[in-house]
């Protein structure tokens, strides 16, 4: 890998998100429209059928393929690619876009992320089983299963796993678009039903449908959309081993976060991201995997979650606040849709647009998710423009 | 002459003791019977026994196998096969079922014998299983209980010699299910004991006595099926067996295991042997057969093994008559909505072994072992360079579980675990476990379960169960 391929070459022009929640009566199309046109205006794009020059799709749960985004948009005559990489899917399109606006070889690229799991008529579990060994068992199930062995270790409890789930409660009252709107106690928490231990409901981010986009462009082309464009430090996604069968799985951690870390800050010229990043988007499908991300990307040391959730340090007030929109907990998890959400709150961060949930003149923010078993990461990290 | 080399016996877990039926708790030392749960059928249940029979026996020596049922968990399709896949048996094992009659399981042990001994196989397996069901609130509801019994026939003296053997049929409907009827049927309890199994019984008994040239007290274990305690006690004092001389029917303890039932008893009976002892056991349907064994001093030798005490100490009471009703299909309930585009048979073939056989593989270059199978190696990544291993005979230990309160089953939660079989890590269920039980480094040792229906059949996986040395 080329360290600086990616640093600085690319700017976010314009970000757009539809409003996520049980969307009945808006087809994927519609959420499309909403986030993509948001977009546009945000990058002062008028005549976007002249101005992209392509699109990068991410969906898992859409079988019509990039058609239904170019259907939607009426982007024809360009390059129109799906990408599919389970929870990392919307950081992957948003990376195949980087990737070729860095390359040279479109000017202006969209990125649209979306899903529509309410459609299924599946209320929760989601798990399609096509195989013999596909255990009857839902995403909580797959994520969980760090936790008896890190509660063994490290001495955290339930707890600590609900003082998360409050913090993102709370910064989701914060954001207009969110579909969880209602503070909760740690006492709601733990007393919530139980979904897989340790998970209670409210350890389990929720299932919407939802859509984000952002307009990228090369960087020495951004002031003619805007002046306060934030610049591309760093994105890649990482594929890890299926943590079920992975025989040398410790589970204290998931091994793509920090693989996908370390090459992330060495694009991003990072040395110490406890100290250089001022506000992450964390994937919080399920509480402990923001707990396990704090340590994974580096914010801590291993071990070290308890102590600084009970100092606060995550919350919106405290040295290195995460998930400010209120994570996937807040916003549900639309699978293609989150990766571009988070973009979209780390862009609204950095320009200081993000109202009543600001972070105090943050630099530089990252995103992150991770999905799967899980075996796949992706990480975003976007710097001041201007 | 053909000889029992080997036993197994297998009684599920569950119990449901019959005062939960009229919704009463249960009543301590009343009568209960095992239940199936719903991850168990005649197939899983015949798997175990299997496993137990089999032990320090190598696989690869046995050539048949033999599945006895009234309840294939499939109108077409073998239970024998899968069982001999489950067990790894060699493909070139000779396999059948014998089906729909509660005597079938002395007939399989004769064809086995005769096959032995005609020098047409070198050993048999033969297993026999019953998981039947009794409509909600009827008098088989409260007799029926599952569970099964094996054994290995091969050339003598092994641990008992299979004697003669005399056969009654008659044509009489006296307890039937019909295709497609879930429950078993039976008509006036009075005409069943008086024209079909204490007559049948009777003259089964008393003409495998005539053609041997014995007497009922030159026996030392007689084994009687029987549909219930009163009727077993019938056929008894008709013969004149003495107290002592007549095998525990476990009508109370495990219920009436339909195929299984003379078979169980049979097996039980070797437990408590002495060489030089004569056995004869009975089975009823359509007609009733009576075989006798003598005991060898192989007896002696035979490693230990589960059995029923094990199992009657292993055993857990169902938390409701609702719970148990759940497991066996009979509840209303409302699942979500399952998205069940059905399974690919294909990928399934393709997956025996893992999924059946429960096998991983040994890297040749680096020696680790891994599931499931896969091309190149999670650990050095070498390339086609692997060797199946059975993974189902090895000790386990679990890594980490969560417990899943989402997925609807009859008594949530589901134990789902990482289990470590030296070195794999294999993703599975923990069942036979209270959650409170589990913890990362529980021992566990490996069962043949159903794990789902998807596609609308029963598919077969391994479950996780914790390990138990105590064969008392």
């Amino acid at each position: 890998m080329k360290a600086d391929a990616i640093r600085d070459k690319v700017a976010v022009v314009g970000v757009g998100c539809c409003a996520f929640g049980e969307n009945w009566d808006q087809a994927p199309s519609d959420m499309i429209v909403d986030a993509a046109y948001e977009a546009y205006a945000d990058a002062g794009i008028e005549e976007p059928q002249k101005q992209i020059d392509a699109v990068f799709t991410g969906s898992i749960y859409s079988n019509k393929g990039p058609h239904e985004c170019a259907d939607a948009l009426k982007l024809f005559e360009k390059p129109v690619t799906m990408v599919s990489n389970y929870c990392a899917t919307g950081t992957d399109a948003f990376r195949c876009g980087v990737m070729s606006v860095a390359a040279r070889l479109y000017d202006t690229v969209l990125v649209v992320g979306y899903d529509k799991p309410k459609d299924r008529g599946v209320a929760g579990p989601s798990v399609v089983m096509s195989q013999v060994r596909d255990l009857p068992q839902t995403p909580a199930g797959w994520f969980a299963l760090c936790a008896s062995t890190y509660f063994e270790k490290y001495g955290a409890g339930r707890e600590d796993l609900a003082r998360i789930a409050v913090k993102n409660h709370h910064n989701g009252t914060l954001a207009p678009n969110s579909f969880l709107k209602r503070e909760i106690s740690v006492d709601d928490a733990l007393k919530a039903r139980m979904i897989s231990w340790p998970f209670g409901l409210y350890d389990c981010a929720a299932q919407t449908d939802g859509a984000a986009a952002a307009v990228i462009t090369r960087a020495d082309l951004a002031k003619s959309h805007r002046d306060d464009a934030p610049l591309v430090k760093a994105v890649t996604v990482m594929a890890g081993p299926n943590p079920q069968k992975d025989p040398g799985n410790d589970f204290l951690r998931w091994k793509p976060t920090g693989w996908a870390a370390k090459v992330a800050y060495e694009q991003a010229g990072i040395a110490d991201p406890s100290r250089e990043i001022d506000v992450a988007q964390l994937h919080d499908c399920f509480t402990l995997t923001e707990l396990l991300s704090y340590e994974d990307l580096g914010f801590i040391e291993k071990g070290a979650a308890k102590e600084h959730i009970a100092s606060g340090t995550f919350e919106l007030s405290g040295e290195l606040p995460v998930n400010t929109d209120g994570g996937l907990k807040a916003f549900g998890h639309p699978t293609g849709a989150t990766g571009v959400r988070m973009i979209y709150e780390n862009t609204l961060q950095l320009q200081g647009r993000a109202g009543d949930r600001q972070v105090k003149d943050p630099e530089i923010a990252l995103s992150h998710n991770i999905g799967g078993h899980p075996t796949a990461c992706g990480i975003a990290i976007l710097g001041k423009g201007g | 002459m053909a000889a029992l080399l080997s036993y197994g016996v297998y009684v599920p877990p569950t119990r449901l003791n019959l005062a939960q039926i009229g919704g009463r708790p249960p009543r301590d030392g009343g009568p209960e019977k095992a239940v199936a749960w719903n991850d168990e059928d005649s197939v899983t249940l015949a798997v175990s026994a299997g496993v137990s029979c089999l032990a320090g026996f190598d696989r690869e020596s046995v050539d048949g196998v033999l599945f006895t049922t009234t309840t294939q968990p499939f109108q077409e399709k073998q239970g024998a096969a899968l069982i001999a896949r489950a067990l790894d048996l060699p493909r070139s094992v000779r396999t059948a079922d014998l089906t729909g009659s509660l005597r079938a399981g002395l007939g399989a042990l004769r064809a086995a014998a005769d096959s032995v001994a005609a020098g047409s196989a070198r050993r048999v397996l033969v297993v026999v299983s019953d998981c039947r069901m009794g409509a909600p609130g009827s008098a088989q509801e409260r007799s029926f209980g599952d569970a099964a019994a094996a054994f290995l026939v091969g050339e003598g003296p092994g641990i008992a010699t299979l004697g003669e053997s005399f056969s009654v049929s008659d044509e009489i409907v006296d307890v039937w299910r019909t295709a497609g009827d879930p429950f078993v049927h039976a008509w006036e309890e009075r005409f069943i004991v008086q024209e079909g199994y204490v007559p049948r019984s009777v003259e089964a008994v008393r003409g495998l006595l005539e053609k041997t040239g014995t007497a009922i007290g030159d026996f030392h274990k007689i084994a009687l099926y029987a549909p219930d305690a009163r009727s077993h006690g019938t056929v008894a004092r008709a013969l004149g067996i003495e107290g002592e001389r007549l095998q525990d029917p476990l009508l109370a303890s495990v219920g009436n295991s339909g195929a299984a039932a003379a078979p169980l008893q049979l097996a039980a009976a070797h437990e408590a042997a002495l060489p030089g002892d004569r056995l004869l056991v009975l089975a009823y349907g359509d007609g009733a057969e009576a075989l006798e064994l003598r005991v060898e001093a192989g007896i002696e030798s035979l490693d230990p093994r589960r059995g029923l005490g094990w199992h009657h100490a292993r055993r857990r009471t169902v938390s409701s008559y609702a719970a148990y009703q759940k497991a066996r299909g009979l509840g209303t309930t409302e699942y979500p909505a399952a998205e069940d585009p059905g399974l690919s048979a294909t990928i399934h073939h393709r997956e025996r072994d893992e999924d059946v056989s429960l096998k991983g593989q040994q890297c040749q270059a680096c020696g680790a072992i891994q599931f499931p199978v896969q091309r190149v190696c999670e650990s050095c990544f070498a390339k086609d360079r692997f060797e199946l291993v059975r993974l189902s005979d090895r000790a386990g230990k679990v890594v980490t579980y969560t417990l899943d309160f989402f997925f609807p089953t009859p008594e949530p939660p589901t134990i789902v675990t990482i289990t470590d079989v030296d070195g794999a890590r294999v993703h599975l269920q923990l069942v036979d476990c209270k959650p409170e039980d589990v913890h990362p480094g529980l021992p566990v040792e490996f069962v043949f379960r159903r794990i789902h229906s998807v596609g609308g059949r029963p598919n077969y996986y391994w479950k996780a169960t914790p390990a138990a040395e105590d064969l008392s």
